[in-house]
């Protein structure tokens, strides 16, 4: 089995990986879904000096950005109540593929269980309450949850606003 | 009952893509009307496809699903003729099955 491993990020985007990671890791944990992340979130993860680090303190290196997990969608939303997103990854052994927007009150959009009868492809469309980045996280079979990432900005939010 | 869903299933190279509207408010619970009170939230919460009577896909979804959820995937190994079925049960129990034929 090929094993994937994320390219080194220059120095001087290793403050913004790690940011984006931990602040993934926030929104994972947040929904309930995983516990071992739970356990593992801490201060660590915050005060960490390298990606590597961070990545570490979350849970073994589980979370990683993946070049094999896409994201597809606009860089500006004229309405946020209706946002077209595509999630997928080339990746064989996801079990299960993910939408988060980061600065929704609820930021778990959707949820999808791969099975072998699809390809682990998904469109549907997402509220953003604001502009806010925006996750696709493919969960591997052996725990490793792999992101692709997009900023989105919204000229007319949803929720009411 | 809810109106029905729209389901096109596009057989190609062995493969079907799947097309589905549902029609549904996704009330996300954020949102005030014009008195200010709060619309309740009201959002489908679990959808599954059978491919054939055999289950195909589920999914768990959020508030943050658009209103008339739109959703595309694609079925390995469908040929014209196949069935499939979508069920979706939202966060006050009611629920909607639709079925199409694959084209």
């Amino acid at each position: 089995m090929k094993t994937h491993s994320a390219p080194h990020p220059p120095a001087s985007s290793r403050r913004q990986v790690l940011g984006q990671a931990a602040a993934l890791a926030g929104l994972l944990v947040g929904t309930g879904l995983f516990p071992r992340l739970a356990r593992a979130y801490s201060d660590q993860a915050f005060g960490a000096k390298t990606v590597q680090d961070a990545l570490g303190a979350l849970g073994g290196g589980a979370l990683a950005e993946s070049a094999d997990v896409t994201l597809s969608g606009p860089d500006i939303a004229e309405n946020g109540a209706l946002v077209a997103f595509g999630l997928a990854t080339t990746l064989p052994g996801a079990r299960q593929l993910l939408l988060l927007v980061e600065k929704n009150p609820v930021p778990l959009v959707a949820l999808f269980h791969v099975s072998p009868a699809v390809e682990p492809a998904f469109s549907l469309r997402a509220k953003l309450a604001q502009s806010s980045a925006v996750y696709a996280v493919a969960v591997m079979d052996d725990g490793r949850a792999l992101y692709a990432r997009r900023e989105v900005r919204v000229t007319l939010g949803s929720c009411g606003t | 009952m809810a109106e029905p869903m729209r389901i096109r299933a596009q057989a190609s190279g062995g493969k079907a893509t799947v097309r589905i509207l549902m029609a549904h408010e996704m009330e996300s619970g954020q949102r005030k009307d014009e008195a200010g009170r709060i619309a309740p939230a009201w959002f489908i919460q679990e959808v599954t496809v059978t491919h054939n009577g055999r289950p195909a896909l589920s999914a768990e979804w959020g508030p943050g699903v658009s209103k008339n959820p739109y959703l595309q995937f694609v079925l390995k190994d469908a040929r014209p003729g196949d069935t499939v079925a979508v069920h979706w049960k939202d966060n006050r129990g009611e629920t909607r099955s639709d079925e199409a034929t694959v084209a």
